[in-house]
C-alpha cells in the first residue's frame, strides 16, 4: 500500500474561466512539478479534454481520473469521473442532450476551447457551459453510477454552488462516493460545522483555474496502485484503502 | 408581516390566488401570516419560520425536509413547475401542501403580500 498525491479537481481551458494557460499539456507539467500523481480532470458540463488528458498523463507518469464539474438543476456543483473513454463519451452524450441551449459570449464569459497536444485549437463548446443542464442532483448521480462513474458533491463547504448551499443538507440516499471540501477549510474546521456529515469520505482539492494553483489543496490516496478501482475502494474506504487529507 | 397579525388559512389562499394543489391536499388548514422567498435552501433554513408560506423553483424533496424543519405552512411552486415524485410523497407524509401557480416569483409574491397585508388592516379601514 502506497500514499499517492492526488488533486481531483482541475478545470482546463475549455471551462470559460479557465486560464488560456491551462492546455492539457500545460496542466501535466504543472502537476509533475508539484509531484501529483493523480489528476482529475472536471471542466464545467464538459469532458471534451478527458481522453487527450489521459494520455499525456500516462506519459508523463501521472494518472488522470476524467469527468466532468457538472451543474445540476438546483445549481449544486458535482465532481463526476468514468473510467474509461467508452463511459466518458456515454456521459458526454447525456450532458448534451441536457445543458441548456444557451450560447456563450465568449468575450463576458471567457473562451471553451478544445485544443490538441500542442495546444492548437481544435473544437469549441457553443453552449455556455458555466450553466445548468436540466437534470436534478439525483438524476445525476444515478446516472454516473449506472455508467459505472464516480459522484462527487464539489466544494460542500462553499456558500454558493454546494449541495449544502442549494439543497440545505446533504440528502442521505443522493450515494455520494465521497464529499469534497475546498481549500479555504480543513476537515476538522467542516466537521465541526457539521458533525453529521463525518461518516463520509472527504477529498480536498485546489478547483485550480490557473496553473499555479494546480495542487495547492489535495488528498493522500493509499492504495495498491493507481487505478481507477483502487480510487473507488479508497473513497469508500475498502480492503484498508483510503484517503487522508494533509 | 408580523407574526401577531390576523392569520389566513391556506386555503383561502388556494382560492384567492388560485393556485394549484400538487399535494397535501387534507392539510390546507394550516394558517398562515407571512411568507419567504428564496431558492437556496441554506438561506430557507436560516430565514424562514413558523406559519410562512414559501416561495420557490426548487422541486428536489429535500424542500419538504426544510419546511417540515421549519414548520412552514406551504409551499409554493412558481411557473407551473411540478414536485418531484419524492417530493410529493414527501409533501403527503409531512403534512405539508406543495402548491403550484403559473406566475413568476415576483408576481406571486407580489399577490401574497398584498392579501396577507389588506387582510391585517384594522377592522373597517
Amino acid at each position: 500500500m502506497k500514499e499517492f498525491r492526488a488533486d481531483l479537481h482541475i478545470h482546463s481551458v475549455l471551462s470559460p474561466c479557465g486560464d488560456l494557460d491551462m492546455s492539457p499539456r500545460q496542466i501535466i507539467g504543472r502537476a509533475r512539478q508539484m509531484q501529483i500523481d493523480i489528476l482529475g480532470i472536471s471542466d464545467h458540463n464538459s469532458t471534451r479534454h478527458g481522453p487527450l488528458m489521459r494520455r499525456l498523463g500516462k506519459e508523463n507518469g501521472i494518472f488522470v481520473l476524467t469527468g466532468a464539474e457538472v451543474t445540476s438543476r438546483e445549481e449544486v456543483h458535482c465532481l463526476t469521473f468514468f473510467e474509461d473513454d467508452m463511459q466518458l463519451a456515454l456521459f458526454q452524450e447525456y450532458l448534451d442532450r441536457y445543458i441548456m441551449a444557451f450560447p456563450n459570449d465568449p468575450e463576458r464569459f471567457g473562451h471553451q476551447v478544445v485544443v490538441d497536444e500542442n495546444g492548437n485549437i481544435i473544437d469549441e463548446e457553443k453552449n455556455l457551459l458555466i450553466y445548468s443542464i436540466d437534470q436534478g442532483v439525483d438524476q445525476i448521480a444515478k446516472t454516473v453510477h449506472d455508467l459505472g462513474g464516480l459522484f462527487i458533491p464539489a466544494h460542500v463547504n462553499r456558500q454558493r454552488n454546494s449541495m449544502i448551499s442549494q439543497l440545505g443538507f446533504i440528502p442521505q440516499d443522493i450515494g455520494a462516493d465521497a464529499l469534497e471540501i475546498s481549500r479555504h477549510i480543513t476537515k476538522s474546521e467542516f466537521l465541526e460545522l457539521y458533525p453529521s456529515l463525518a461518516g463520509f469520505t472527504f477529498i480536498q482539492s485546489s478547483d485550480a483555474h490557473f496553473p499555479a494553483d494546480i495542487g495547492r489543496a489535495c488528498s493522500l490516496l493509499r492504495l495498491g496502485e493507481t487505478s481507477f478501482s483502487e480510487i473507488r475502494m479508497a473513497l469508500l474506504k475498502e480492503q484498508g484503502r483510503g484517503v487522508v487529507l494533509p | 408581516m408580523d407574526q401577531n397579525n390576523y392569520k389566513m388559512k391556506v386555503s383561502e389562499l388556494v382560492e384567492k390566488l388560485g393556485l394549484k394543489v400538487h399535494s397535501g391536499e387534507s392539510n390546507l388548514d394550516k394558517e398562515v401570516w407571512g411568507g419567504y422567498v428564496s431558492d437556496l435552501l441554506s438561506d430557507v433554513m436560516g430565514n424562514a419560520g413558523e406559519g410562512m408560506v414559501w416561495i420557490t423553483l426548487q422541486t428536489h424533496k429535500n424542500i419538504m425536509a426544510i419546511a417540515s424543519l421549519k414548520e412552514l405552512a406551504a409551499v409554493i411552486l412558481v411557473r407551473d413547475l411540478l414536485p418531484d415524485d419524492d417530493t410529493a410523497a414527501s409533501s403527503e407524509a409531512e403534512g405539508i401542501p406543495v402548491l403550484g401557480t403559473s406566475l413568476r416569483t415576483f408576481d406571486i409574491a407580489g399577490k401574497l403580500y398584498e392579501i396577507l397585508k389588506n387582510n391585517n388592516l384594522p377592522q373597517g379601514s
